[in-house]
């Protein structure tokens, strides 16, 4: 048991997190202190949330190329509605986020399921397409910080506890994903129609309609992301979030989520985005210019997926022998 | 195709195959439909310098699209493509920075493209890792190499005889990068149709086991391809850079998403294991001449971009849906 805990990749993950930490701190103790900590989670946030959902898509067997796109859309929906009528309170702005991004991961889940095309194909499409309508219906504006609402701009960075609201939903989701996933009879079904699609067909699963919710979800988490995103930037435009698909898919792979489907866990996830948080808020304090940024986080999928196919390889063999001496 | 008794399918027998044996046929009818109808839409349309001009649009991404079209059709995928065009544009504009002349400057941009395609063919078949999350990493890394080295700013001042490669003209209008992507879509419609590599390929997309104990090397087979993935993008990134004069980190951004597309709408089958270079060359034309055609109507790109995007979902689910309409 001990073994399995301290060889188990979310282990060896957070302890390469607390290796960079310390790494940082040798050189720049501020770094580590509890309130800078805070808030590079606080950063992190966003990337947290994606992540949650885009490793439910990857649990499938599929993919989601568009969260970032939908973020965007629903950031700039609500943004206009918020110039138009500044009145709407932040519970409905919150519903109506929700609502959006919920509409658009549901489309791709209809296109995966009824029409069986690619998820690949699917979600490079809607990334288009998601992005595209931002400029219709902004005609390629900016929505600016004076032009939205106090409460607006103030809901995710307004403290309960010590904490800023948009590391609270980011919180929330990671213990109502776990519970989703370890705890429901949909969550198993995640992991069952990505280990084995035929064996899921044969315990009654439906394959089709489980991607489905798994991009269901991965739309509503991208919704109200797209809500904090734009209140906390106070900005919105077309390009917000660009290329941040990549980023998340980078988070899930570093935590250890498979992309053949049914290998992952939330904590994994949730401590994928957290080194690429650390990486991204260290690069500046020890004067590595932001534009490694991008050079970095390549690497670091590039890295993880070697490390993955290695452990996923050995992984087999271990719960054969576990299941003969259960037996 | 023909009914010889010693014919050998090269894709699968299905009610499927026997649209796919359409598709070309299908496309052309549109691209020609498209032809007439921006040929209406606009006055400045049937003019043989605006005409040569639209082709400017997909030469260079269709010269990757044929290697991507090899590719998907064995069952991988590079998204990294667009990345390796940063990449080697930014090798030649440095290389230009310590005054190469033009064909060391040309040789640097293959050189690049071949590396960058065998370090992703390192990984996919070297590795056994899926190449759909391996070139998403590389896209990062090679654009992200891009922008140490280049950050905010550009390369500039490639010799004048640099820009034959994107501006030069062989005969009236008919530019140079017109007849490479000419040269190049007859090359890789023998290789895939006329060759055994090309049949190895369509075996290995249909099955990859099976083409292994057929005796197929089919590690080697898909380095090959990543290789030839990789330089066609060290070509375009040759044409491009050439054609614009300078080399940005944001090169090309975007353009994995077009050249899929392209092979897409080309009527490959994305799973693996069909497809046609002609169909391929067709959707080129598509796709220029919706892109040209728009951008004569003074319809922005990003909207552009919705077009395309739309048009890659629905050429897929329309025969679905087709299908489903038709057997309830």
């Amino acid at each position: 048991m001990l073994k399995r805990l301290v060889t188990a990749r979310e282990t060896i993950l957070l302890g390469a997190i607390v290796m960079l930490l310390a790494l940082i701190a040798t050189r720049f103790p501020g770094f580590v202190a509890p309130g800078n900590l805070a808030s590079v989670f606080n950063d992190t946030s966003p990337l947290i949330l994606l992540a949650l959902g885009q490793m439910i898509v990857i649990l499938t067997k599929c993919i989601d190329l568009s969260v970032a796109a939908n973020l965007a859309l629903t950031g700039m929906v609500v943004a206009m509605l918020n110039v138009a009528y500044p009145g709407v309170p932040v519970p409905v702005i919150l519903v109506i986020a929700v609502t959006l991004g919920t509409i658009m991961g549901l489309f791709n889940g209809l296109l995966v399921w009824k029409l069986e095309i690619p998820p690949i194909v699917v979600t490079l499409g809607t990334m288009t397409i998601y992005r595209g309508i931002i400029f219709l219906i902004s005609e390629g504006k900016w929505v600016n910080s004076h032009e939205m609402s106090d409460p607006f701009k103030a809901f995710p960075r307004a403290e309960v506890l010590g904490l800023p609201v948009l590391s609270w939903v980011a919180i929330l989701a990671v213990v109502v994903i776990y519970l989703l996933m370890t705890r429901t009879t949909l969550g198993r079904a995640f992991y069952a129609v990505g280990g084995n699609p035929h064996a899921a067909v044969y315990a009654g699963i439906n394959v089709g309609r489980t991607q489905f919710w798994a991009y269901t979800i991965a739309g509503a988490l991208a919704g109200i992301t797209g809500y904090l995103w734009v209140s906390r930037y106070a900005v919105a435009y077309v390009d917000i979030a660009g290329g941040f698909e990549l980023t998340v898919v980078a988070a899930c792979v570093i935590g250890g989520v498979s992309i053949a489907g049914g290998i992952g866990s939330v904590i994994g996830a949730l401590l994928g985005a957290v080194f690429l948080g650390v990486i991204n808020n260290a690069l500046p304090v020890i004067n590595v210019s932001p534009f490694w940024q991008l050079a970095i986080s390549g690497g670091a999928i590039i890295i993880a997926v070697a490390l993955n196919a290695r452990a996923n390889r050995t992984k087999g063999r271990v719960i054969l022998k576990r299941a003969e001496q259960a037996a | 195709m023909s009914t010889s008794s010693h014919f050998v399918p090269d894709r699968l027998q299905s009610p499927l195959a026997r649209r796919l044996k359409s598709w070309e046929t299908l496309l052309l009818i549109v691209a020609v439909a498209i032809f007439i109808a921006n040929s209406f839409a606009s006055p400045y349309f049937l003019n043989a310098w605006n005409l040569s001009d639209a082709t400017f649009n997909f030469t260079e991404k269709a010269m990757i699209a044929f290697a991507m079209a090899l590719l998907i059709i064995s069952g991988e995928i590079d998204l990294s493509v667009a990345s390796i065009i940063a990449l080697a544009s930014t090798a030649m504009g440095a290389a230009v920075q310590m005054g190469a002349d033009t064909p060391t400057i040309v040789a640097i941009g293959l050189a690049v493209g071949l590396a960058a395609g065998a370090f992703n063919g390192f990984l996919v078949t070297g590795l056994g890792l899926p190449s759909i999350v391996v070139t998403i990493g590389t896209m990062s890394l090679f654009r992200g190499i891009a922008y140490i080295v280049l950050g905010d700013q550009a390369y500039r001042g490639y010799p004048e005889s640099f820009a034959f490669f994107g501006q030069g003209y062989v005969w009236w209008v008919i530019s140079f990068e017109f007849v490479l992507f000419a040269v190049l879509a007859v090359i890789y419609g023998i290789v895939l149709h006329k060759t055994n590599f090309g049949r190895a390929i369509f075996a290995i997309g249909n099955n990859p086991t099976g083409a292994l104990f057929s005796g197929i090397r089919v590690a080697r087979v898909k380095f090959i391809l990543f290789l030839l993935t990789g330089l066609m993008a060290g070509v375009a990134a040759v044409c491009l850079t050439s054609r614009l004069g300078s080399t940005r980190p944001s090169i090309a951004f975007g353009w994995e998403l077009e050249v899929v597309t392209m092979v897409v709408l080309g009527g490959v089958n994305i799973l693996g294991g069909s497809g046609t270079i002609p169909g391929v060359v067709i959707a080129a034309f598509v796709m220029g001449l919706v892109t040209f055609g728009l951008g004569l109507l003074n319809v922005p790109g990003i909207v552009m971009s919705i077009v395309i995007g739309a048009l890659l979902i629905s050429v897929i689910a329309l025969p679905r849906l087709w299908n489903m309409v038709r057997r309830p």
